[in-house]
Parts: structure tokens; sequence; C-alpha cells
């Protein structure tokens, strides 16, 4: 049976170029980048390429299918949008209260889930996702149909202006790259090792005396976490949530974007969220049919393209990406 | 007239009878979900497209062949049936070797590409679809009124739900198919065609699900979103029933539906969620659902 992603072929992970030359590449890019195109579409790459890496922290390296992480984007939106918006808090404490929600909720959410697996956790994940979504159609902070508009992005620590693009541009560089580093430090922990075991063969992880229960909470809690850290960010930077950003389409987009760059690959949730998002700006004026042009992308990548293009590109050279 | 707790019984039984339409698509919908993946190994996430689709093709026939509801009843899952089929064997058949999760990633995809084409030509807004004449009116059952159009959907699919348990538990047919589930490399070694089997089989949930979607035209108004909408509630429904056995799928959609109807009346708020308020609490108590079988 072919796995969601490719198994692990040595035990101890061996140290390669092509990782830091890659992220070399990266860093260089997001630098050049608002100089060379619109700054606040780079920044929502970001925030979107740091919600695909959290997702696929445990698609990839524990084989757990989400299908609910939307639930964590958006109320980390919310809950960031109405700290910065309603209490006032500068945007650091803003984007924190936002993770934490997602931390909280991402733990209630892995206990009930991680009780199943395989196609039933990610129904369960949907299913749970949805019912966060109708508590924020009903819920009174959250502005119903019109979202929270014009979230005041204000001073980071009280002294830098946000407003300035520039300003904003590298603290959600910071964000971006400090969450990455972190997933990359996780999966590359003893940690991360007995989460690609659990993936690889979870009995035989619990034979060996892994609470393997236990690290696929703690799995999925981070990965609650850094989407929710992802969702606060993006409600600072593009000052406004909606129920766009809590209800399945959002949840899908994310496994779309994680799919289309390469499950379980270091690099791809970047790639994807790039590829989509770009597909969505040039693709606006038609409407409806971007929701059937992402539909072609799912038939596709999963018939013809299942490594994505991160995973093709790493698999035709030979090297770790 | 008179009350119940506090509340009027029309407006308790009404509920109640909604709660008990909503359970008979659940349990349609859960039926034909817990059949395709007995024997495909897939979650078919397009289940709620095709539903839709059904739908669109009723009010379709009526608008522009003019043929009516009860053709219609006919025409339209035996056409999304045959869709469900070719869908099946452009797409799902080579997907069986792999991750079962590759399964609903495609299936999501189909369920977009077909809610996608249904916004782009109709719009979000609902179309209505008129109740047949041969079943205008009601019954007044003296505590409530009974629209001949709620009783016939509901019998309807009663009917059809347990003419699918005698299927598969107790003709020769459902043997092989429950044989086919157990252990098609076995089945195919007595000389029965299984990729057939797998084939029919897709076609016959997705007509499922169709045939739920004609029922439902006259109810709710015809829109693209009526699918995706209503199969999260059902990937709840199926969770907390399971999906080892068919007739814990019935009991467990009609029970949720009038679960659902109650909460209108006593919580209304609540009425959104209460599935997945019930789906949460059965994961704590009994991780495997209601009647699952396995552990």
């Amino acid at each position: 049976m072919e796995r969601v992603a490719e198994p692990v072929r040595s035990a101890a992970p061996v140290r390669t170029w092509s990782e830091p030359l890659a992220f070399a590449v990266l860093v260089a890019i997001l630098v050049l980048a608002p100089f060379v195109t619109y700054p606040l579409f780079v920044m929502q790459v970001m925030c979107f390429a740091l919600f695909a890496c959290a997702f696929n922290l445990l698609i990839g390296y524990v084989g757990l299918l989400s299908f609910g992480h939307a639930l964590y984007f958006g109320w980390a939106s919310y809950v960031c949008a109405h700290a910065a918006k309603a209490w006032g808090l500068t945007p650091e404490l803003a984007i924190l209260a936002g993770t934490l929600t997602a931390a909280a909720f991402g733990l209630i959410a892995g206990v009930l889930t991680i009780r199943r697996q395989g196609i039933y956790f990610a129904m369960i994940t949907l299913a749970l996702a949805q019912m966060m979504y109708f508590f924020a159609l009903q819920a009174k902070f959250t502005g119903g149909e019109d979202g929270i508009q014009a979230v005041p992005r204000g001073r980071l620590f009280g002294i830098v202006n946000l407003h300035d693009d520039l300003a904003m541009y590298i603290v959600v560089l910071a964000i971006f790259l400090g969450g990455f580093l972190l997933i990359h430090r996780i999966i590359n922990s003893p940690f991360g090792e007995v989460l690609k075991a659990i993936r690889e063969n979870e009995a035989r992880a619990v034979s060996l005396g892994y609470k393997t229960e236990r690290y696929k909470l703690m799995a999925f809690v981070l990965s609650a976490t850094l989407s929710g850290l992802a969702g606060s960010t993006k409600a600072i930077v593009m000052q406004i949530a909606s129920l766009t950003d809590v209800n399945w389409p959002m949840s899908g987009e994310v496994v779309l974007m994680t799919l289309v760059g390469g499950l379980g690959t270091v690099f791809g949730p970047i790639v994807g969220a790039f590829v989509i998002l770009a597909m969505q700006y040039k693709l606006a004026p038609v409407g409806e049919w971007v929701l059937v042009i992402q539909g072609v992308i799912f038939v596709a990548c999963v018939l013809l393209f299942r490594r994505g293009i991160v995973g093709e590109v790493a698999h035709k050279f030979g090297i770790k990406l | 007239m008179f009350e119940i707790f506090g509340i009027p019984s029309q407006a308790l039984f009404g509920q109640l009878l909604i709660g008990l339409i909503n359970g008979s698509f659940y349990a349609l919908l859960s039926l034909g979900l817990a059949v395709i993946f007995g024997m495909l190994n897939i979650i078919n996430f397009a289940h709620g497209a095709q539903y839709m689709l059904a739908a669109f093709t009723a009010y379709i026939l009526l608008t522009s062949f003019d043929i009516g509801y009860w053709p219609a009843l006919v025409i339209a899952p035996i056409l999304v049936g045959i869709f469900g089929m070719i869908v099946e064997r452009l797409f799902l058949q080579w997907l069986y070797k792999l991750d079962h999760l590759y399964g609903l990633l495609l299936t999501f995809g189909l369920a977009l590409i077909i809610e996608g084409t249904a916004r782009n030509y109709y719009g979000s807004a609902g179309l209505p679809y008129r109740v047949p004449d041969s079943l205008q009116g009601g019954q007044n059952l003296g505590f409530m009124f009974l629209p001949n159009y709620r009783a016939w959907v509901i019998a309807a699919s009663l009917a059809v739900c347990f003419g699918t348990w005698f299927l598969i538990e107790r003709t020769r047919l459902g043997a092989y198919l429950r044989a086919a589930t157990e252990n098609p490399t076995l089945v195919r070694a007595f000389g029965i065609n299984v990729p057939r089997m797998i084939t029919l089989t897709y076609g016959f949930g997705v007509a499922l699900a169709a045939l739920a979607g004609v029922m439902a035209a006259p109810i709710y108004n015809v829109s693209p979103q009526m699918g995706s909408e209503l199969i999260i509630v059902v990937f709840a429904v199926v969770v907390i029933g399971g999906m080892g056995s068919i007739l814990g799928a019935i009991v467990t959609g009609f029970g949720l539906g009038v679960i659902e109807g109650l909460t209108k009346v006593f919580f209304p708020e609540a009425s959104n969620t209460v599935i997945f308020v019930i789906m949460a609490i059965v994961l704590l108590v009994r991780p495997t659902g209601l009647f699952g079988r396995r552990a």
C-alpha cells in the first residue's frame, strides 16, 4: 500500500546540502520579494505557507489527515482581531491571544479525535470544525456575516508602527521563519522520529513502549497552535477576520496547498501556498470557476502527481527537500 | 390544541415531523456512504454533490423537458448513478491500492468541481421545485396537520432503507457483496467479477444519494450548496453510528434527525450544532461509535 508520505529510509537523518541551500534561496527570495512584487501578497503567502506547514506536520509526519484545520486558523484570527480591535491590545499580545486560543481548541479537539484513525479522523475533524463554524456564525463578537473589519495593526510593543508595510513585512517574515524553523526542529528531534515511527507502524511503536496517543495528541496541539499563529498574523496583516477563514472550504484549501506542494516535504507547503494563492489572484475575474479549477487540481494531484511539486523535484534529483 | 412541557403541540409535532424528514435524508445518505465504504474502502466526499446533482437533474427535467416528479424519481437516480459509475471507472479504480485518504481527497475534488459548476450556471440562490399534484394537500390528524408529500418522503425512505438492508443481508447478490468486502481475491477465484461488482456498488450508493436528492427538491430549495451543508452532518452521523452495520446507519440517521428536530423546539440556538455535540460525547464514551464493530 502506498503511503501518504514516503517512508523514512534511514534511522538517523543524514545531513544534506539540499535543505540548507533551499532554505537560503527561500530567505533570499523573501528578502527581495517586497521590492519586486506587492508586499501584501507576499505577506499573505507567508501566512498561508505557515498554515500549510503546520498542517503538513500532521499529515506528512504523523499520517493524520485533518479536514478541519480552518477551526484553528479561523478562530485564532477572530480572537486576535477582537483583541486588537475591541480590547486595544498591541499586535504581539493579540497574536499571542489568538495562538493560545487555537492551542486550547487543539487540545480539546485532539483529545476527541485521536481516538479514531484514518478516514474517521478526517470526518471527525471536519465535523468539529463545522460545529465551531456555526458557533462563529452565531456568536456576537465575530460580527456574523460581516466578520471583524478594519482591525488596527497597531504598534508592535507599543513602539513600531505596523501600518508601515515594510515594518509589517519584517514582522511577518520573522514570524514565518520562526514558525518554519520550529517545525523543522520538531520533525528532526527525537520526538519527531517517534512521530514518523507512528506513521510507519503504530502497533510497532506501541510495542516499543511509546505511548503513541500522547505523541499524536502533542503533534495535534502543536499543529493547531502553529495554524493559530498563522491565522492571527493573517488577521493583523489583512486587517480582517471573517467566516471564510473558519468555514470548510478553508480546510480544503490548506489540504490542497500541501498536496500541490508535496505531502511530507519540508518546503512543499510553502510552494503550494504560493501556487494556490497566485492562482486565486490571477483567476479572480472568473469568479466561481476557481472552485472548479481547485477541484480539478485535487483530482489531478491525487491521480498523477501524488508527490507534489517539491516531492517530484526531490525525487527526480534524489535529494531531500 | 394542547401543550407539552409548555410547548404548543402543533410546534412540537411539526418539528418532530421535520426531524423525521431530515432523518430520512441522513439515513439514506449515510446508508449510501456505508455501502460504498464497505466495498471500495473510500469515503465518498462527493456524496453530497451527487445528491445536489440529482436535485438539479430533477429541476432541469421539469423546467426544460416538462418531465414531472414521478418520472424524475426514476430517471435522475439512474443518470446520476451512471455518472457515478463513469467516475469510478475513470478515477476511483486507480486508488484502491493506495492509502484510503487519497479516495477522500479525490472525491473532495470532485465535489468542488460539481458544486462550482452548478454555482456558475445557477448562482447560490435556491430554486423552487413544486410538490407534485398527486401529493398536494395533507391530512388533519387531530393533533397536527400532516402534508401528504412529507408523509410520502418518510414512508419511501424507510422502504428504500429496509429494501437495501434486505438486498445486502438476505439475498444471494448481497452475500457475494459481503464476501467480496471480506476477501475480494478469494471471491474472484470463485469466478465472480469483483471489479464490475465494485463499479455497480458505487453506482448503487450514488443512486441512493440521488434518490434522496430528488425527494429533497420539493422540501428544501434546489441550490448548489445543499449537498455540502448536508454531507458534513452526515459524516457526523456516520461517526456516531459507525459504518459496521446497515441497520445501525438507518437507526442513527432517523434518531439524530428526531433529536435535531426536538432541539429546534426546546433550544433553537443549538439546533445546528446538536449532532456535532452528540458526536463528541459518543467519541468520549464509545470511540468506535454506537454500532461500530471494530476496535
